[in-house]
């Protein structure tokens, strides 16, 4: 394994400052499970590794009437054991439940999985559904930057020299919302996206109506991606199977896959739009139950 | 030590030992972790190695230069195939198998050119990994890439890129002209091909294609070696044959087999994959120039890479049945990868192809081909389940296209005593008609299968096994026990099983008997842990041991009791001799101390009648047909397993082989880019199943004893990986009204067919 320098600073500004003078040769450490492995296979052969975990604020998740505050740091089953999360916030629970086995997601943070940027995310889609924002910090101060934005390329994101993710603000949720992300994989556990589909909607009072929704996708594209026009197209619209139609057709045309050893792209095209059905219906039932109905 | 209380089949009633279930030996060992495998090994003074493996499937090496490497501080030594001694093409019979040695130095160290990514080029020796890994990647190495040859049928194009100048075709016994990437091809055939066709009422021909798919042991392979001063060498490493390993490195340093030791460490899991050597003989020069024990450990990538996998394979079936339903001929066309080096199991697969049924008239074409792929080693009943793959998705559609009842279909065309396979030999008595009759009548098949998108199939399979040479010694102490000591290492339960025939011929305990696997300079020749032999072979050799033992305690009882030898006799535990006299195991053991030399029992055995194996599963799977993706049920497989010793470990055996087979059914394959690297070379993307992938595997033992040995033993280790993918084809089939006939079946694959389904229908 490649020799590195351990920093674990205590304040976010003190992170900023080794993140500087190492001019993009420092990585940043969260939970490890991604980064201890790219290190090994000499993926990355960083000067200085920055684990981020004494930072307070990092290792926060904060759940009030507002939303929830989630620090970058904090780990998968910290959110899926939170109640609140599991009813309120569906999709981020059903997300951080598959990550890896027990060992994977005792270590490894959402904040991580976003910052990884991998196509293939299972926690991003959930973030892009619940309309998350991302906060970074970096020497020219604190800026927000959409979820769906954050991922440029695979393994590509938005932050700068300097800069780190520091939460995620995830919106509260209407009453009458639910949603859901899930995934194919070949197999039952311990394996990655094939394709990854999350949703959020909105449904008025009768239970019968979309009032809004929102639709992303994983392992289909260079990124996570957030199906805009997939999600208005269903806006106002009756709960109904052409509807739903409509939105998997939509979420397909933005799907890019490629032939890999996890799936073919007519493999990919297709599921994208069975995952999307599947993921509607289920933020549907969700919707109901949260409504009584 | 306890016992699983469990009742004992039918067959085992008439033994005190066999058919019990007790606790394994090495058991807390395993479970407390405190046995030791190979990487687990410590010496004084110990370097670390690590290797240069090829980036390119297939390359010419301009030129090496490792001199940046051995300046960096920490290094003791770079070792390349400069290295090792030259060897010919000299072929070394490695007991189940045979090797050409310069095939296996080249593929140990490469030599001028690379034959697949991952092919080992050099290695290093340093105070630790990180300096060893550092220092492999001073070594400077020039390439001339070639194209890759990555496909049997590509492989066999006549202007193909060619993977050896010097490979000619062995074309049915006559050394072809002009060289090739066909090693060779031999021919089975009996009666009259043409007439059988001809009286065939329905004929169905299909083409079949088998993935490249690995052992998937959990623990990489692993050497430690110490070359001393005096010229002898140790290695202690991860082995299913420490002869053949101690074989393999003397012939390959061109040291006398005297001069190594092999000494076994615990296996995590080899089938078939560790019999051939990768590490010894390097750790073993790495060592010599340095003058310190090495440890060479692979990675997983290193194993999935540069270990032998089971082939890929296109196999062409052509069936024929008169309307009675009586098979009339059967042709099959077989071509397997060899990998790097020619040695595919092919002649296994063609042996195999029609095993399981009379055919009159028949004609079987093999073919063994190299293409850049890792050298291919043994799995699991290697050969077999390909072919049987092709031949048992046949049968079932000529059950489907003539109304026949798949059960009775298989019931008359069944092989019994007295059948001719197609390659030769006559069965003895065998159980094939059993273990269809018992799923026949076993409950999963006895309920019907409901519910949309459900299918139920079966498929049989059958497997040879082997005999060969074993050795066991027994040493009675005076407490009443015996140490038993072996040379078979044991990778499913052997030291149980062949304790308790040792047990069962003394009439003691099997707790009574302290089983030890020890290393090659201290136990007569024992061939490899393979064949499914172990059990029955090596059990043969404990039971002649225990037999000397018997002998040796009626001779001290007799000089005991101051009378004739022939008057006393051994049976049930004790000694008894005339006048009422006797004298438990026990009791003859405490005094055999006092009243003459030590009692040692010696066997040695090469039994010539392993009994061949028959295996016959049912499955019932659900396909989500939105995605292709198949959810195993229900399952159950049927065996015949002659006598079971020790019944958990042979349902242990058949659950195993079943789960391998559903791995290889569904989703596991080497899975290659253009330029003939594997890209799911983990666990994560080579996708063996889980236990959340699995319903239980029930198992049904079905005990036709072996004639040919003491205890009716039969191999039960490999035959069950041999029907699951073409029982899953079948079932598939019946869920999907699709036929399946390329592995593995994976969600991409089958929803390709699904949504091709839909749209002529559509259309």
């Amino acid at each position: 394994m490649h020799d590195f320098e351990y920093e674990a600073p205590s304040t976010v500004a003190e992170a900023i400052g080794i993140l500087e003078k190492h001019n993009g040769s420092a990585r940043l450490l969260a939970g490890g499970t991604d980064l201890i492995d790219q290190i090994r296979m000499g993926r990355f052969t960083p000067e200085v590794v920055i684990d981020v975990k004494k930072i307070a604020e990092l290792m926060q998740m904060e759940v009030t009437a507002d939303g929830v505050q989630l620090g970058a740091a904090v780990p998968c089953y910290q959110i899926y054991g939170s109640e609140q999360i599991c009813r309120e916030y569906s999709a981020l629970a059903d997300a951080t439940k598959i990550i890896g086995g027990a060992q994977i997601q005792s270590r490894a943070s959402v904040g991580g999985n976003l910052c990884n940027s991998g196509p293939a995310a299972d926690s991003t889609p959930a973030l892009i559904a619940l309309g998350t924002t991302a906060v970074i910090a970096g020497p020219a101060g604190t800026r927000e930057v959409p979820v769906e934005e954050f991922c440029t390329g695979p393994g590509q994101n938005v932050l700068q020299r300097g800069e780190l993710l520091t939460a995620l603000k995830i919106p509260a949720q209407p009453a009458a919302s639910g949603s859901h992300y899930l995934r194919f994989i070949p197999r039952n556990e311990m394996d990655i996206a094939a394709v990854g589909a999350g949703a959020q909607v909105v449904l008025d009072s009768s239970g019968e109506n979309f009032v809004s929704a929102r639709i992303s996708l994983g392992a289909v594209g260079p990124t996570p991606l957030f199906a805009q026009e997939a999600g208005d197209l269903l806006a106002g619209r009756p709960v109904s199977d052409e509807v739903i139609e409509e939105a998997m057709e939509a979420a397909r045309k933005i799907a890019s896959p490629i032939d890999d050893m996890r799936g073919t792209i007519e493999f990919r095209l297709h599921v994208t739009g069975v995952l999307t059905r599947r993921a509607l219906e289920t933020s549907i039932a969700r919707a109901r139950q949260n409504l009584g109905k | 030590m306890a016992t699983i209380e469990h009742e004992k089949t039918a067959e085992t009633q008439k033994y005190k030992v066999i058919g019990t279930r007790p606790i394994r030996h090495d058991g807390v060992d395993k479970v407390t972790g405190r046995a030791l495998y190979g990487a687990d090994k410590r010496l004084t003074g110990m370097l670390a190695g690590a290797m240069l493996r090829s980036p390119h499937a297939h390359a010419n090496i301009k030129s090496l230069d490792t001199s940046l490497a051995e300046k960096l501080p920490g290094v003791h030594a770079v070792v390349t195939s400069a290295d090792l001694p030259d060897c010919t093409d000299k072929v070394a019979n490695l007991g189940e198998g045979s090797v050409n040695l310069k095939h296996l130095s080249n593929n140990v160290l490469a030599g001028e050119k690379v034959l697949y990514r991952g092919h080992a080029i050099a290695a290093v020796a340093a105070d630790d990994i990180h300096i060893a890994q550092e220092a492999v990647k001073l070594i400077k190495i020039e390439y001339e890439v070639l194209p890759p040859v990555l496909h049997v049928l590509d492989a066999m194009q006549e202007n193909a890129p060619l993977l050896h100048d010097d490979l000619k075709t062995d074309e049915l016994g006559e050394i072809a002209d002009q060289p090739s990437n066909v090693a060779k091809h031999f021919r089975f055939e009996q009666g009259d091909l043409e007439a059988g066709f001809a009286a065939a009422d329905v004929v169905v021909e299909h083409e079949f294609k088998t993935a490249t798919v690995h052992q998937g042991y959990i623990e990489p392979h692993n050497a430690t070696a110490l070359w001393n001063a005096d010229g002898h060498i140790t290695v202690w490493m991860s082995t299913q044959g420490t002869f053949t390993a101690r074989q393999q490195t003397a012939e390959l340093l061109h040291v006398p087999v005297s001069h190594v030791k092999v000494v076994p460490m615990e296996i995590g899991g080899g089938f078939g994959g560790k019999i051939s050597v990768y590490l010894p003989p390097v750790a073993a020069v790495l060592s010599k120039k340095s003058g310190r024990p090495v440890q060479l450990v692979m990675s997983r990538t290193d194993v999935f890479e540069a270990t032998g996998p089971t082939p890929g394979s296109v196999i062409r079936i052509k069936l024929g049945v008169d309307k009675e339903g009586n098979i009339t001929a059967g042709e099959a066309w077989l071509a397997y990868e060899a990998g790097a080096y020619p040695g595919s199991p092919v002649g296994a697969g063609a042996m195999c192809v029609f095993s399981c049924y009379d055919i009159p008239n028949a004609k079987v074409d093999g073919f063994d081909v190299v293409v850049n792929k890792p050298r291919t080693n043994a799995y699991r009943a290697p050969g077999a389940t390909n072919a049987a793959f092709a031949m048992e998705t046949v049968v079932d559609e000529i059950c489907e296209k003539l109304q026949l009842d798949p059960v009775e279909f298989r019931l008359k065309n069944a092989a019994v005593e007295g059948t001719r396979r197609v390659d030769g030999p006559v069965y003895p008595r065998i159980g094939m008609v059993e273990t269809i009759e018992a799923i026949r009548d076993c409950e999963h098949f006895q309920t019907p299968l409901e519910g949309k998108h459900r299918g139920r199939g079966m498929a049989t399979g059958f497997w040879f096994n082997i005999g060969l040479k074993s050795t066991a010694q027994a040493t009675v102490n005076p407490d009443g026990t015996v140490g038993l000591v072996e040379g078979s290492t044991d990778i499913g339960g052997t030291r149980a099983s062949i304790a308790m025939q040792l047990a069962e011929t003394l009439g003691i305990a099997a707790e009574d008997v302290v089983p030890t696997v020890v290393d090659t300079d201290s136990i007569g020749y024992t061939d490899v842990t393979g064949g499914s032999r172990v059990t029955f072979a090596t059990g043969w050799a404990a039971y002649l041991a225990a037999i000397d033992i018997q002998d040796q305690m009626v001779e001290r009882a007799a000089k005991i009791w101051d009378c004739d030898a022939t008057k006393v006799h051994y049976e049930d535990g004790a000694i008894h001799g005339p006048d009422g006299n006797k004298l438990t195991f026990k009791e003859m053991a405490a005094k055999a101390q006092t009243t003459g030399e030590p009692i040692i029992g010696r066997g040695s055995a090469d039994p010539q009648q392993p009994g061949g194996a028959f295996g016959t599963h049912l499955v019932d799977v659900e396909v989500d047909v939105d995605t292709g993706k198949v959810t195993v049920l229900r399952y159950t497989a049927a065996q015949d397993v002659g006598t079971a010793i020790h019944p958990a470990y042979v349902e242990g055996q058949i659950q195993g082989g079943a789960v391998q087979g559903i791995g290889w059914g569904l989703n596991e394959e080497y899975y290659y880019d253009d330029e003939g690297t594997m890209r799911n070379s983990t666990y994560l993307d080579y996708r063996m199943p889980t236990t959340y992938d699995l319903p239980m595997i029930d198992t049904i033992l079905v005990e036709v004893p072996n004639p040919g040995h003491p205890y009716g033993v039969r191999g039960v280790g490999e035959v069950p990986i041999v029907p699951p993918p073409a029982a899953l084809a079948n079932a598939i089939y019946q869920a999907t009204g699709i036929r399946m006939r390329e592995l593995p079946m994976s969600p991409p694959k089958l929803l390709h067919e699904i949504l091709g389904k839909a749209k002529t229908n559509g259309a």
